[in-house]
This record gives structure tokens, sequence and C-alpha cells, in this order.
């Protein structure tokens, strides 16, 4: 059998074990509209994904991931609840040389469901855990839920909590952005002469001085902005306290279980993060009683802030010893991204992907 | 035969055969003035191939050409992966330019690339599209706002004049080469404080690419003649 040949037979069987656990197939677009996919993960995918131009449907993209479709798809017409599943390639330009692959077949599942999030997690982790267990892959876990109440529980300006969670998928600009707020970084110098200009001229003569409005972003966005620089300086800084909850949240890596013992200590210190990690326990209940051992579980509070930025709850990876190999399943919840895709509705979801040609790699097939 | 790329019109062109010329190398355009033809004196077997700047990259990955002068920047640019590309032979010391970002002057509010992502969030919250950067260095301004964590910006592509487009609404910002900053001015534009992308200037490459089984004998000695480094590269 050609490896291609091996790769699609391993895809049908994921297909077919997904459809057995009650997901209905789905097909989607290989060439899909270019705008709602940089609208949604900006430049970064211009990168990583293929644009084509279409004399008559404008800028297209070739297929980076299922997610989308079968979202929109859903969003517009799906019965409640719903389990999909697809299969299919999708195509990512890599920039660098090396192993990872431009076009790969992807095999998904997908649940939408109300009732109960904590056990459409488990279930989906579950159902792919069983079928990759006899690769023997180490699973990570996080939960980008409980980084995201926690910035929420900062005693701070709603201002600095948007800034700091529209960076929750940066690390490093996050960090930086927490230092600042929490003074234990400096304002920078240009700030600090623009602040001390202000205190004795009214911004609106100093835009003026400054040059021409030329643009479209207007001096009245700059004064704004001024006014909001100025609101900003006059902010106490973050509570020592609080940071140290934050950093001791996103330095957590320990088993599943022992995670939750910590998760808990650190509710007592900061109640605002206490209903994520109730969330937390009842996953993991809903993990046992699915047969996952939590004990040997990887969890780590910072996985998943550097994919994709649409999961914004549970997240999970499955990975081969070979570093240099992309994971072989990863998935999350992504509920936000059902309410920018719904057009005002919105339903709780959760799903992951398998790349079958790499379980056919593993296994020696191709 | 040994093949070298060098630009073929120009201050690129003309500080090129100077900086050949000092080190005993001869090289000048052949036939009518505006002839892309041209030839080297001082080694044999070296032939002299005119192009565009902006090609020599090109041509370099695709080991049409053995040696190549063009920016440090076009190469980081167009070439993806460039170190397994191409190396650097030596810097030629002209050509200087720095690729900038840069915003319109009366942006007091901006001027790092902090303040950037600010504005540009706030700016895609009003507009309902992303902040807009005109460039044509799109690998280079992207590598480097993706490390530096700034979003909510969209690149757009511009081949010339950019320093015009923030007026002509086309762009919010630009990502440019600029050596002294004058056309910057001119055009109410600022350079944000800690934007430096990179700082570019004339560079002799090598390509990984091209065959060297005849041309590598003819590198040794032109080496020699230029007073360079024996080159392990190839």
């Amino acid at each position: 059998m050609s490896a291609k040949a091996a790769i699609r037979a391993e895809a049908e069987n994921i297909f077919a074990a997904f459809q057995a656990a009650g997901a209905a197939p789905v097909e989607a677009d290989i060439l899909l509209p270019a705008e709602t996919l940089l609208d949604l993960y900006g430049e970064d995918i211009r990168a990583r994904a293929y644009v084509t131009s279409d004399p008559l449907r404008g800028e297209m993209m070739l297929r980076p991931d299922f997610t989308v479709p079968v979202v929109q798809a859903h969003m517009a017409g799906g019965a409640e609840p719903a389990r999909y599943t697809y299969m299919g390639e999708v195509f990512r330009r890599q920039e660098h040389f090396g192993p990872r692959a431009s076009e790969y077949m992807q095999v998904g599942f997908e649940v939408f469901d109300r009732t109960e999030p904590e056990a459409a997690d488990a279930e989906v982790f579950a159902l792919i855990a069983g079928l990759l267990a006899p690769l023997e892959l180490r699973a990570e876990t996080g939960d980008i839920g409980i980084l995201t109440a926690a910035v929420q529980g900062l005693s701070t300006t709603p201002k600095r909590k948007a800034a700091l969670l529209r960076h929750i998928w940066r690390p490093a600009r996050f960090r930086a952005m927490l230092d600042r707020f929490s003074g234990r970084a400096p304002l920078p110098e240009a700030r600090l002469r623009l602040l001390d200009r202000l205190a004795g001229t009214d911004a609106g003569a100093l835009i003026e001085a400054a040059g021409p409005a030329i643009g479209l972003r207007e001096p009245a966005d700059v004064a704004a902005r001024v006014a909001a620089l100025i609101e900003d300086a006059r902010t106490a800084p973050i509570d020592a306290a609080e940071t140290a909850v934050l950093d001791d949240l996103l330095s957590l890596e320990a088993t599943a279980d022992k995670a939750l013992l910590c998760l808990e200590v650190l509710a007592a210190r900061m109640p605002a993060i206490a209903p994520s990690v109730a969330r937390f326990a009842r996953r993991l209940d809903a993990l046992d009683a699915r047969g996952v051992s939590v004990g040997t579980l990887a969890f780590a509070a910072s996985h998943g802030q550097s994919s994709l930025e649409y999961y914004d709850g549970f997240v999970f990876s499955f990975h081969a010893d070979d570093p240099a190999l992309p994971p072989v399943s990863t998935g999350g919840r992504y509920d936000a991204l059902t309410a920018v895709l719904g057009q005002g509705r919105s339903i709780p979801a959760v799903g992951g992907v398998i790349r079958p040609g790499l379980v056919a790699r593993l296994k020696g097939l191709s | 035969m040994l093949k070298i790329g060098v630009p073929s019109k120009g201050r690129l062109m003309e500080k090129t055969f100077d900086w050949f010329g000092a080190r005993g190398v001869a090289m000048r355009q052949t036939g009518a003035e505006r002839e892309y033809s041209g030839a080297v004196e001082g080694v044999d077997g070296v032939e002299l191939v005119l192009l565009s700047a902006g090609e020599i990259p090109r041509e370099l990955g695709a080991g049409r050409i053995h040696l190549g002068v063009t920016g440090s920047d076009l190469v980081r640019d167009k070439l993806a992966d460039w170190q397994t590309q191409v190396t650097e032979l030596a810097p030629l010391g002209f050509g200087h330019a720095d690729l900038i970002i840069a915003v319109p002057a009366f942006w007091i509010d901006v001027d790092t690339l902090d303040d950037l992502d600010a504005a540009a969030s706030a700016f895609r919250a009003a507009h309902g599209f992303r902040l807009r950067i005109a460039t044509k260095y799109h690998r280079l301004v992207r590598e480097f706002l993706t490390a530096n964590g700034v979003a909510d910006y969209q690149l757009v592509d511009s081949q010339g004049a950019t320093e015009g487009t923030v007026k002509n609404q086309t762009a919010e910002a630009i990502a440019d080469i600029t050596s002294s900053g004058e056309t910057l001015r001119a055009n109410h534009l600022k350079i944000l404080s800690d934007a430096v992308v990179h700082r570019s200037q004339a560079v002799l490459f090598a390509s990984r690419k091209a065959d060297w089984s005849d041309a590598g004998p003819i590198l040794d000695r032109l080496a020699d003649r230029l007073g360079l480094p024996l080159p392990a590269v190839i």
C-alpha cells in the first residue's frame, strides 16, 4: 500500500470511529473566503495559509483548518445538540525547511452542546485518547478559562483587564504588560516625557503642534488614547499578592489531580477563580468516569497559550516522543468563536482533530 | 565559469564596481550605455550578470548565479530560511539603510511597539478592520511584529512611494527603508523608537544552491584577490 493510501485508510478508520461515537459526517469547502479567517486570526494566518485570488470571489484561502467552516455551517442552521465529524486535507504554508508538512489529512470531532460542558470536554478527550491509546502518546492539558478568570479577578481597571485578556495568547507580551501594570517594570521614557508635557499643555494643542492630521486615525482617536494614558498613569499598580497568584498560576505544572489541589489553594487567595476551578474539578470527575487516569494526566495552566487564539477553556494535545514531530492530536473548547461567527448567537463548543498521517507513521505504516 | 550577479543600474552598481575595483577586480559595463552586459577583468572565469537588485536573492536561491551583491534586507525578506540558501561572504560597507516602522507625527500617544499595538486595538474597534501597515517587506515585518506580540494589524502591499500611503488613506502606518529620514519627515511621519526591523547594507552573498564543481576553484582565486578569507561555505 502506498503512503497516501495507508494514511487515507487510517483516516477512514478514525472517521468511522467518530461516526460510531454519534457524530454526523460533514463536508467543508477547500477554498474559503480569506476575509473571515484573516479577521479571526490576523496577519499570522497569512504566513501560515495559502492565500490566492479569485477574479470573482476576491481573496481566497486554502482551508487551514475545519473549525471555522464547520462552526459556520452549524451556526447557519444546525440542530442542537450536535456532534460532527469531518475528514480531509488542510494546507499550511511552511516558512522553514524541515519535517512539517504543507498538506496533510485531518479527521475531527466537534460537539455543540449547552447542557454539560465539562462532560462534553471529557467526551472529546476520552474518545481521542482511546483511539490513540495503542500509540502510547504523551497527553498534555491546560485550561485557558482559569487564566481568563484570574485576569478578570484582578482588582484593577476594566481597561487593564481587557488589555491583558487581549494578549492571553501572546505569553511574552502578556508578561511584559503584567510587569508594567504591577509596577515591576518602569514606564517607557517617551511615555514619561509625554505625561510631563501633558501636565502643562492641553492634549489638543500638542496634537496640533505635532503635525497635520493625515490618515484614517483621527486627532480625536489620539486624544482619546492620551486621556486613557493619563488615567492609566493615575491607576494604582496591581497588588503584589494578586500578581503572585497569576505568577503561580502561569508556572503551575503538575499531574491533573495534584494541579487541582494547587488550584484550590490559589482560589482561596483569589476567590474570583473559584468557579473555574470548580469547573476544572467537575471535568476531572467526568474524565475519571470515562476511564482517564487523572493521576498521570499532565496539566499546565499555560498550555495552549501560544496556540491559535480561539481556544478559551479546556485545551489538550497528544505528542509522540520525537520532539520534531508536530502534535498527533490537538483540541479544546472555543465557546467565544461560535459567538464571533454566529452573528449574535452562540453555543458552547469543544472539539479536536487527529492527524492520520502521523498515526500511520507511528504505526510504521507509511 | 563563476557567475556573479550585480545590480544593473544606479549607485548600487557604481559602488559595487568601485568596491571590486579597489581590490584589483575591474568590472565594467560593455556595449552601449544602457545595455545590460558586462565584463570582469583580473580573475579568469568570472562572468558578470547585471540584474535588478530585487531579483538577485531569487537567482541566488535558485542557484543560477554563484555570487551576488544585494541588500541584506532583500535576502532576508525574499528567501525563506535565508541562511540555508545563501551565505554572507562580505559586508560591503555601503547601501546603508534601516527598515523601520513609522506613524503620523501627530500621533503623540504612539512612540513604541507597545503603543502601536494599543492604537491598533482601538482602531480595529472603531473602524471594524485591522490597522493597515503599508510595506514591501512582508516577511521581515510580519516576523518582527509577531516576535514582538503586536496584534490587530494587517500588512498592505506597497511597492513604492510608501510614505504617501497614509495621506492617501490606503494605510495608517508604514514599514519602509530609510537612510536619512527626510522623506518620512516631509510626509509628516515619525519613526517608532523601538522598531528597527533590520539594519541593512549591501552584502556579497554566495549561493548554497549553485553548482560549485567548476566554480569552486575560481571562487578561491577571486577570494584571494579580494583579500577575503577562503569561504568554507560551499
